[in-house]
């Protein structure tokens, strides 16, 4: 039997990139939260500038609960399952060592059916997708994005400030209601012989967004470009994760309660089929966490699983499931089919961090004519000063020589410094049949069936690596590239942190969980928070999307709270 | 192998006493991995001699043997690595078996010509693969872990080392930093990962 615990106002399942970010307009409106957190605290003394624990032992998230739940992958009839989950529990969650790219998406993103049919006709939408527009566009989220930019931290370069175009920055993008608080990352020997390459071409190079501190700001520090950014916390809080910025200031607020080495397991459900409380469980003891409203704010992955895992007699098939509609329209970024280039002298890639880095948009989304291709979308260009030694000997000798012996030391030794791999966005699609559901077979320690992704790769998605990896290379060329080495394309949605869908958000409740706020259809005291609600991906890095949604679905339950509590 | 309980054979009497004329060689290797604490010590100097063969000592300088790659796999396989120790011991006797098969001799006392040919005949196995993982790894690692001894992984590299600031000057292209012999545990601001 679970202890029933002390009432609460709010409950937040996870606090991490949203999770922690929503707690802090929830808490400043004077309302309770318990967040039930599977993580502990950590801080800036454990994350060491240690590339094999870092990067080759994952270490803390090898140790966790996410690691005995790693999703199983359904691939042509085959079952197969990652050794490592890509997500680390944690106050503050991924957040603490993710690359934090903190991206908007363009404005063509919330309305690929809309405006691809104005300007291609729907023919050219691809068979079989459930894309559909968002409830509403760009601007809307504009007024959560600057709020979050200024109050974790975001240095950047604007290119569109309220329509004024500013070729320093990305001129491709919407509009901004003013500059970023922060100037952009400084660049580097390596960015800016790439960023010269790019205008060579004649194409738009500029410094990305990142929620890393270029000075000091809010009392911390700026960054220290060590190096060890990749999959490794910041030893200086310059990366602004919940953990340094909006959990303490929801904390001083006296409202935010954080249990941590929490492993929620279900919400629970009243007779009126109003989500009541949620269920968890600490070192073999359960609890049951009443309260008024859930926020559900785990993963991608977990936040459909945890409603699959939830039955009730109002939800048999897992709540808010009544439409079918948990797990579907469910996608991974296409981050496959990178592209590593050669060149002849030195890079000096030793420091920096993966966010320190110079993007092109040109061949994104729709900002350049499809009229003659036949695809949709596009992708963005980035590369960016980093590596470490172990990775750095481990790198492919172009066909040059051998994989060990003296004649791999040699190329080893006089080509450690002298690659460099991009990293190429690639917009991705939902379609019919990609979903994610719990595997039939594998369980956690608990005894639960972990989450199971259904999904492959489109056309369309194939159709989009071939032509950016195109250009990508007509740019490594450009900058004095002397090999290029393209990465398969795999056609599998990999396990990633970059995982959209399940809980989409639409007007419309035969095809969407949440509704416009992010309040679940048929459980209105239900917020859901991540990724999982966004219905395209747009060309770039997810968390800032996320967490703009979940700042905005946190403000309209302080404002509504009446009516959305009950 | 089924010989184990036939009659020993006169060639294999002469095989033996071959390698017991060279064992003096093999255990003067050997005493560089005396310190094994988790490999058997003729198989820290098996695997210390495949190190060897895969970022040879040569004209180029030293290579995993200086490292002491072999002593990070040893730490390793007593700690985050322990599900690989069985394939460890089965691929390590495997090449001795291979060589003794060869020349009579355990594999630490093949010429090294004769060693890359016993390497080469297994480079497809997924043995092959884990030694050459982990060879890497305990070359370029930190010297925490036992490996990357005198930071010669590094300075192989021209990696300039750990550092906690780089400046704009240091991520400019075209010049040479010094480097800086660190772990990354030198530094007293971190807590301590394990070292297995």
């Amino acid at each position: 039997m679970a202890t029933r615990l002390k009432d609460t106002d709010v409950v937040i399942i996870g606090l991490g990139a949203v999770g922690g970010v929503a707690a802090l307009p929830v808490a400043q409106a004077g309302i309770d939260i318990v967040a039930l957190e599977a993580g502990t605290w950590l801080s800036k003394q454990d994350f060491a500038p240690d590339e094999l624990r870092n990067n080759y032992r994952d270490w803390p998230q090898a140790v966790q609960k996410a690691q005995h739940e790693i999703p199983t992958q359904r691939v042509l009839g085959q079952t197969i399952r990652a050794n490592s989950h890509p997500m680390m529990n944690a106050v503050g969650g991924t957040a603490l060592h993710y690359w934090a790219q903190s991206w908007r998406l363009n404005p063509w993103d919330f309305k690929v059916v809309s405006e691809t049919t104005k300007r291609y006709g729907a023919a050219r939408l691809p068979k079989g997708s459930t894309v559909e527009d968002w409830p509403f566009g760009l601007e809307e989220l504009e007024k959560y994005y600057d709020r979050v930019e200024r109050e974790i931290g975001v240095s950047g370069q604007a290119g569109n400030i309220r329509g004024k175009i500013d070729p320093r920055g990305n001129i491709f993008e919407g509009a901004r209601s003013r500059e970023f608080p922060m100037p952009p990352l400084r660049g580097t020997g390596f960015t800016e012989m790439m960023a010269s390459a790019a205008t060579s071409l004649g194409w738009h190079p500029f410094p990305g967004p990142a929620a890393v501190n270029s000075r000091t700001y809010d009392g911390r520090s700026a960054c220290m470009y060590h190096g060890f950014c990749n999959k490794g916390g910041c030893h200086v809080d310059a990366k602004n994760s919940p953990l340094v910025t909006t959990i303490p200031k929801a904390q001083k607020t006296g409202r935010l309660k954080v249990v941590t080495r929490a492993h929620v397991t279900t919400i629970g459900v009243d007779a009126k089929g109003r989500a009541s409380g949620v269920n968890y469980v600490t070192d073999g003891v359960e609890y049951f966490q009443p309260a008024k409203v859930v926020l559900l704010a785990t993963y991608t992955y977990e936040n459909t699983r945890t409603l699959l895992l939830s039955k009730s007699r109002a939800f048999p098939n897992g709540l808010s499931n009544n439409h079918g509609q948990v797990g579907r329209h469910y996608f991974s970024h296409n981050q496959t089919a990178g592209m590593t280039a050669l060149f002849p002298k030195n890079v000096n890639n030793w420091y920096g961090l993966p966010a320190q880095g110079i993007a092109v948009d040109n061949w994104a989304d729709d900002n350049f004519d499809h009229a003659g291709l036949d695809f949709i979308g596009g992708g963005t260009l980035w590369v960016y000063s980093d590596r470490r030694p172990i990775a750095a000997a481990s790198m492919d000798t172009f066909r040059k020589a051998p994989s060990w012996g003296s004649a791999w030391k040699k190329f080893v030794m006089e080509n450690a410094d002298r690659t460099n791999t991009a990293y190429l966005q690639k917009t991705t699609l939902p379609f019919e049949d990609n979903y994610l559901d719990l595997d039939p077979a594998v369980k956690d320690p608990l005894g639960n069936p972990v989450c199971r992704i259904n999904a492959t790769y489109r056309e369309n998605d194939f159709k989009i690596a071939a032509f950016i990896q195109d250009k990508m290379e007509q740019w490594y060329r450009a900058a004095g590239a002397i090999e290029i080495q393209r990465g398969p394309m795999s056609p599998v949605h990999g396990l990633s942190t970059h995982a959209y869908g399940g809980t989409r958000m639409g007007d419309n409740r035969e095809t969407n969980v949440v509704d416009r706020w992010g309040f679940s259809h048929e459980v209105p005291n239900l917020g859901i928070l991540g990724a999982s609600v966004m219905g395209t991906s747009g060309a770039r890095n997810p968390t800032l999307t996320a967490q703009a949604l979940a700042w905005r679905t946190a403000e309209y339950l302080a404002q509504n709270w009446k009516s959305v509590a009950g | 192998m089924s010989t184990r309980d036939e009659p020993i054979s006169r060639r294999a009497l002469l095989k033996l006493a071959g390698a017991a004329a060279i064992a003096q060689a093999v255990r003067l290797k050997a005493d560089a991995t005396g310190d094994a604490i988790t490999l058997a010590p003729s198989e820290a100097g098996t695997l210390d001699a495949v190190c060897a063969r895969l970022i040879p000592t040569d004209e180029n300088g030293p290579g995993a043997r200086e490292a002491q790659a072999w002593r990070y796999i040893d730490r390793a396989l007593g700690g985050f690595l322990a599900p690989s120790r069985q394939t460890y011991a089965t691929g390590l006797a495997d090449l001795d078996r291979r060589a003794m098969e060869m020349r009579g001799l355990p594999f630490a006392a093949l010429q090294s010509a004769d060693q890359d040919a016993v390497l080469h005949a297994i480079e497809a196995t997924p043995f092959f693969a884990l030694l050459r993982t982990h060879t890497i790894q305990g070359t370029f690692c930190d010297p925490f872990y036992g490996g990357n001894a005198n930071f010669v992984g590094w300075d192989l590299l021209g990696y300039p080392g750990v550092r906690t600031i780089v400046t704009a000057d240091e991520q400019k292209m075209g010049i040479t930093l010094k480097p800086n012999h660190k772990s990354a545990y030198d530094y007293a601001m971190f807590h301590k990962a394990s070292d297995r």
